[in-house]
């Protein structure tokens, strides 16, 4: 399995050929988001749903083999695009490793320059609220 | 190519006046129509804000020398400007705020606090912006006073028979915007002072949408307050207005306290200024209250009926072009309205509307636009709003339209 660090490495690699068309972007974005899993009804509840993103993002999390599983989900298309990046670099990690690791993606593909602040704020959000899941399970992972 | 429209503007002329708008955003010309949140700035508005740092920045009202000489005198020359734009009776009935929100919160804080008791009841409308809701659910919460709302039909219009079965001699104020900022829709204002009148109640007007776009007479409208933000009439941000007549200002208490509001101060107690003093502690926003002026003036010499014809021109065919959309739904269709097309596309949530748009670079603005109680009248979470301005044309709305015909072929499920 990749790490942490390599699948953000090949996310840098698949955006930089989109040449910082902000169009291609959000084409592509919005196509990561329709492989994501539709979150089923149960899972879409008010304490699943990440504080601080603008659009509505619901997020569970559970270990498995020792590593965390995340589901996530958004209501709106480019968010749901958004937050799969973020399942892909973490999902099946060790809670440590999620723990531990640093985030860096997210510069190198200008995700300023495409989703401004306001979604960049809650992107963050997404990641606190990540790494705050990986905290919980990680007492778990080590028995 | 003529750019002259029907209303005789030359359209090409003022967009020249607007250095913001000859730029490109995400490789594609800037088509700005998020001029309801807040209008682009003409350059005589720039010039006098610089032209005040550079020349004759001095604080105010209390100097003896040139330069504050020269400060206080543009400051009150944009009071005497104000009082022509909103034709109040005097310039003293003008109160330079921070904005619209500023302007109700004053009221609230300042009359509400004296005049509402226990019991008394406020009368809003479901089109409210929250700067509407708020500052009187803490002042009847404060007070034990009860908020009533009129409500509004499928077009987004007041159902005015509610209205008046809301009235009575309990109703110590009505306060409802002109024009809604989230549907366009003009309020009949004349009519609802007039029954509010009838009962005794005051009116204060939220004028923040109306003041770019409609002909604001106080003494006709006979209104009891007006609250406007100049940043949405080409003027600045962090400053705006409350008209309020003489005789309900000269009753109510300041709202803060510090320097300029003071006649005398002393330990043992102390005497307010006049009006519109009493109002405006410590130092105001100096730059940008003269530079509201040119504003003002900048709308009144392209005037204010030729504005309001090209933006009707610009919201009739955005109407009727907009829905060419497969699956687009119009939200706020009233029969009076400012040029505010709020839209929803079946199948694609608003704010991927936005993003897309803005790649396309067209800029509207989405969400429920500070007025959720609406939405939730409406069932819905928010809108798409596209909002034009004087500098906008028919063109530039082909080139939104295409756009979304485009993201409906793309993205739509």
């Amino acid at each position: 399995m990749s790490t942490i660090k390599e699948i953000q490495e090949e996310i840098i690699e698949d955006f930089s050929m989109l040449d910082g068309d902000m169009e291609m972007t959000i084409n592509y974005l919005m196509e990561l988001g329709e492989t994501l899993p539709e979150l089923p009804e149960d899972k879409r509840t008010e304490e699943n749903i990440v504080k601080g993103c603008q659009s509505k993002v619901w997020l569970t999390a559970a270990l498995e083999n020792n590593g965390v599983k995340f589901e996530a989900d958004s209501n709106t298309a480019i968010t749901k695009g958004l937050v799969s990046l973020l399942v892909r670099v973490f999902s099946n990690q060790a809670p440590k490793d999620i723990l531990d690791e640093e985030i860096f993606f997210p510069q190198q593909i200008g995700m300023n320059r495409f989703i401004g602040t306001q979604r960049s704020n809650g992107f963050a959000a997404m990641i606190k609220q990540m790494k705050l899941y990986a905290l919980a399970l990680s007492a778990q992972a080590v028995k | 190519m003529s750019t002259i429209v029907s209303s005789g503007l030359d359209i090409q002329k003022i967009r020249d006046m607007f250095p913001v708008l000859h730029q490109e955003v995400n490789g594609k010309p800037l088509i700005y129509f998020d001029n309801a949140a807040t209008s682009q700035k003409p350059k005589s508005v720039i010039d006098a804000l610089t032209g005040y740092y550079e020349g004759y920045n001095s604080n105010i009202h209390r100097g003896i020398h040139t330069l504050a000489e020269k400060a206080t005198t543009a400051f009150e020359e944009t009071r005497k400007r104000a009082q022509q734009f909103i034709n109040s009776r005097e310039a003293e009935e003008i109160i330079f705020t921070k904005g619209t929100t500023d302007s109700i919160n004053l009221v609230a804080s300042t009359f509400g606090r004296k005049f509402i008791n226990e019991g008394d009841e406020i009368i809003i409308t479901t089109m409210e912006h929250h700067s509407n809701i708020v500052p009187w659910q803490l002042l009847c919460e404060e007070k034990g006073a009860i908020l009533k709302v009129i409500p509004i039909n499928e077009a987004g219009e007041i159902i005015f028979e509610e209205y008046e079965k809301l009235l009575s001699e309990k109703t110590k104020l009505v306060s409802v915007v002109y024009a809604s900022n989230s549907l366009g829709t003009v309020n009949p204002v004349e009519k609802i002072i007039a029954k509010a009148h009838e009962v005794g109640a005051k009116v204060l007007l939220d004028g923040a949408q109306a003041a770019a776009h409609i002909v604001l007479d106080v003494q006709k409208l006979n209104c009891d307050f007006l609250a406007l933000s100049a940043h949405k009439a080409y003027g600045p941000t962090g400053t705006g207005i409350l008209y309020g007549k003489r005789e309900i200002l000269e009753k109510i208490p300041p709202y803060q306290g510090g320097g300029e509001m003071i006649k005398d101060v002393s330990f043992n107690g102390t005497t307010y200024n006049d009006i519109p003093y009493k109002f405006e502690a410590g130092t105001p926003n100096i730059a940008d209250v003269i530079a509201f002026k040119y504003a003002m003036d900048f709308i009144d010499e392209l005037g204010k009926t030729n504005i309001a014809q090209h933006e009707n021109d610009l919201l009739a065919y955005s109407t009727s072009q907009l829905q060419t959309v497969d699956g687009l739904k119009l939200v706020g269709t009233a029969q009076d309205k400012v040029s505010v097309s709020s839209f929803i596309v079946d199948g694609i949530h608003h704010f991927d509307l936005g993003m897309l748009l803005d790649a396309k670079g067209v800029a509207v603005r989405t969400g429920h636009h500070c007025t959720q109680p609406l939405m939730d009248n409406f069932c819905i979470e928010g809108t798409a709003r596209a909002s034009f301005a004087v500098y906008n044309t028919k063109a530039e709305i082909d080139v939104m339209v295409e756009g979304l015909h485009d993201i409906v072929k793309k993205y739509r499920k």
